[in-house]
This record gives C-alpha cells, structure tokens and sequence, in this order.
C-alpha cells in the first residue's frame, strides 16, 4: 500500500526504529534506515528486512551532525528520487541527576534527540515542500511529558520535540505537510533493557497495564499518521503507553 | 496495512445514524463489524438510508432506539444487544447534542440538557457495558470528545464543559480497567463537515475555517478512521490518551 513510496527512518535498524522500518518496508515502501554505531547489526538488519523480499537501504552518518544529515538526504534522493516520510527516531540516553550530569552530558542528549531531528527535517524540507505532500513523525516519549528522575537532559530533548512538531505543522499546515509526535512510554527495546532490573520493575509498577510495550505497538502509529488518509492529523501526540501519563 | 479484521467483533456506536457517527458506523460496517446504532426515533430512518448506500455491509448494522440521556434506557439496550448477540466488543459514545448560548443567555435548563447526552450519556453506557468487557477481559471503548474540550468556544459553556469532562472521565475509566484488556480512549475531532457545524452561523464557520491552520473543515472519514484504529486488537497498549484530529487547530 506504500509501493512506490521513500521512508527515511532515523536510528532504524534498532528497537522502535527497526520496528518502524520493518513495517513500513513490509507495506511496500522503501526504506532508507539511518544509522550511526553499529555497522553490523545494520547490516544483518539490511538482509534479514531483505529476505522478506522487502526493499530497504541502511546509511550510516551522525544526526547531530547537519552534514552528515544533508549528505545521507542526498544519498536517498540521488538512488531512490524521493522521500516522503521522514521518521525521527534516533535517540540516545545518559541518565544522570542534574547535580551529577556534565554539561557535555547535556549537551549530546540534546544533540542527537533534539537537535538531530532539527538538522533532518532541515535536509528534507525544500524537497517535501517542493512536492506538495510529505509526512514528518518524531519520536517523542511519555519522558517528555512526565520527566523522570535522572533523565532532564532526555525529559528535555524529547518535550522540546512537541514543541518543534507543533511550529513545524503550523509552518506547512498549507503546504499538505503534516508533523506529528507519537510518545511511547516504555518498550521492550535494548534502551529500556539497559534500566537496572530493579529499577525497571518499578517502572512497570508504575504501568497501569503493569507490562512494558512492543516496538511493533508503537510502529503501527507511526504507520497510522503517515498515511495518505491522515491529513487531518496534524501537530498532535498519538501516545502510546499503556496508561502511564495519566 | 496495520489493522486486523473486524470480522466478528459487536459494539455499538451511540448517535451512529448521522454525522461523524455515520462515518463510523460505515467504516466499521465495512470492515466486518456488527455495529448496533444507538440513537432517538428519527435516527432509524437515517440507518436504513445509512444501510441502503452500504451494498454488501448494511446486513451489518442494526438499529436499537434509546436516549443515552437516561440510565435505565442505556442499561435496557445493553442487555438486549448482549443477549441478542452473544457479546459486546466495543462501544463508540459518539451521540451528542448542542444548544450555544452564553453563559448570561444560557438556561439551567439547557446546561442539564446537553451535559445528559454529552457527558453523562458515555458515563451511562460505559457503565452499562463494563461488567459484561470484565468478564471477559476485553473490550475497546472510545468517547468522542472535541477540540472545544481543550479550548473553549465562545457560546459553548456546556458543549466545551461536555467534552473536556469525557478526556477525564475516558482517562479515570482507563485506569480502573487497564489491568483488564479494556482500552478507553478519547477522540478529538476539530470543526468537522457535518450538520451539527452546518447549524452553526456561516460567520462562525468561516472564523472556525480561518483559525484552523490548514484552512478547512475536517471531513467524517477522517475521524472515523482514528477511532477505527484505536478500535484494533493490536491498538491494546493505547488507553487514556486522546487523540486531536483537527487540521492542526489546537497544539
């Protein structure tokens, strides 16, 4: 239902972002999977997405680094001739209190979470403009509208992204852009898998459906907005959580 | 795509014969579910037009009279349809009603009026189908809320006061059932191309038009389909949210 169609999928060979691809590759788009570290679960990503008879492309650069976002923008255009969904899902942690955080600690968080998107949606605007169409989704999280103990820098980047989603859909409203944010709250993923097991249990006290999500459970909404047919939806949240911000 | 059939499925969608409330009726229609329409006596000669236009899915809709407005009426038709068909799957509290006014010009009499069908009309119906989604650890309940819940609206005091309430009722009813494979969450459509906005003044319609970032009126499709996805067997990590569908008119 999406052949013919490019997806740019930020951080897309691992957790929410590997589910995004793999769903939306399965739907007949190709899919274009950024990545930074990782070049061979990148790899085994490409060909497993590949088995399925899927047609996907991994690329490697820094989101936090506007050249690198122009250049792999480029790259997809110049091989695939368009995009039209830009997914901004890569996302780091570095959970400190903010006595103990550095200002460098702040500052990367920021950087790939918030800024990143900030340099994509940059490298891919003129040509979504230039088309009349395209469809913008940011990986925000319940963290962004909850905040967590120990994660003000992540809290920070991913509530700065409501903020950029909603300016950025003002901005193109006319322009058959749509920009939206979907707020997982916390997913099977190695992220959440890396939150010390009692911690994490707690977490999922906290639940009130007491059990974490599925990469798959958050993708399906990200699918959902990217559609022809959503164009109404337009600087909203779709959060998907399990009951957690209530 | 990322929804699974609704073969099978039976719910009811409440004011299901007009408006957004025919969208819904349809879309779920087509998609395999036995939908019930919920609505006063006018609303069963709109479902058989409703049916007519449908071809291969109006055996799909049936019709059952009642104001939402009152509890004993709710609970009444609940029964019914559960006996009649064995099981109640989802509910759809769509039925709404408008009287604007001022607050200096609106009567007591109104206020009661529209927050019983807005308001008190979903907590009726929720709490007429719950036991029977506990018993079975599933269900999927979605209120209709609006963008005028978030915001105000000059002139509607009690609709704006109607549909903020559903966001609380739909969050605190989401609690008390996520444990049990119920999913409750809220749909909040902007101005939205229906007889409910054509009733409004044509000034008011045209200011609506202008605030609205994309500069036109929502269509019942595009509604519709939020609730259809939320409706899904898959959608089972999603309750207590709300989700604006609304060309971008509130942020």
């Amino acid at each position: 239902m999406l052949e013919g169609r490019v997806a740019f999928v930020t951080g897309g060979t691992r957790g929410i972002g590997a589910a995004i691809s793999a769903l939306l590759a399965k739907d007949g788009a190709h899919v274009a999977a950024g990545y930074n570290k990782g070049e061979e679960t990148a790899r085994q990503f490409k060909s497993t997405i590949e088995k399925n008879g899927a047609s996907i492309s991994v690329h490697q650069g820094r989101v936090d680094d506007p050249g690198d976002c122009q250049r792999v923008v480029q790259e997809v255009l110049d091989n695939f001739g368009r995009i039209d969904y830009l997914i901004n899902n890569a996302g780091i942690t570095i959970d400190k209190t903010v006595r103990k955080m550095t200002e460098e600690e702040w500052h990367q968080v920021l950087a790939v979470n918030l800024f990143g998107a900030f340099h994509m949606t940059k490298a891919v605007l003129e040509h979504m403009i230039g088309r009349g169409s395209g469809r913008v989704v940011n990986i925000s999280s319940v963290i962004g509208e909850t905040g967590n103990v120990g994660q003000a820098n992540y809290a920070a980047s991913k509530a700065g992204l409501f903020g950029f989603s909603k300016s950025l859909a003002l901005e193109m409203a006319q322009r058959g852009i749509t920009v939206n944010c979907v707020a997982p709250g916390f997913i099977e993923t190695e992220m959440v898998a890396a939150i010390p097991k009692p911690a994490l249990d707690k977490v999922i006290e906290r639940i009130p459906q007491r059990r974490l999500g599925r990469p798959d459970e958050v993708a399906r909404v990200v699918r959902f907005l990217i559609d022809d047919d959503s164009s109404y939806v337009t600087g909203a949240v779709y959060t998907v959580n399990g009951g957690l911000d209530m | 795509m990322t929804t699974s059939s609704l073969k099978g499925r039976v719910g009811i969608v409440t004011g299901g014969a007009r408006g957004i409330g025919a969208a819904i009726t349809s879309l779920l229609a087509a998609d395999g579910a036995t939908v019930i329409v919920m609505g006063l006596a006018p609303d069963r000669a709109r479902t058989e037009t409703l049916r007519a236009s449908l071809n291969g899915a109006a055996k799909n809709i049936a019709f059952r009279e009642g104001n939402v407005a009152h509890y004993e009426i709710c609970k009444g038709v609940v029964e019914e349809v559960r006996v009649h068909y064995g099981q109640i799957d989802f509910l759809v509290n769509n039925a709404g009603i408008t009287a604007d006014h001022t607050v200096r010009n609106m009567t007591v009499e109104e206020w009661q009026a529209v927050l019983a069908v807005d308001l008190s009309g979903p907590f009726f119906m929720i709490k007429a189908v719950l036991e029977h989604m506990l018993e079975r650890n599933y269900g999927r309940i979605v209120n209709i809320s609006s963008v005028v819940g978030h915001t105000g609206n000059f002139g509607q005091a009690y609709y704006s006061s109607a549909k903020a309430g559903l966001m609380g009722l739909t969050k605190t009813v989401a609690l008390e059932t996520a444990s049990r494979g119920i999913t409750v969450n809220a749909v909040a459509p902007g101005f939205i191309n229906t007889d409910m906005v054509a009733a409004m003044p044509k000034a008011a319609i045209e200011a609506a038009i202008q605030k609205s970032p994309e500069r036109r009126l929502g269509q019942p499709e595009e509604v519709a389909r939020v609730v259809r996805f939320l409706l899904d067997d898959s959608s089972g990590y999603i309750t207590g949210a709300v989700y604006d569908v609304n060309g971008g008119l509130y942020m």
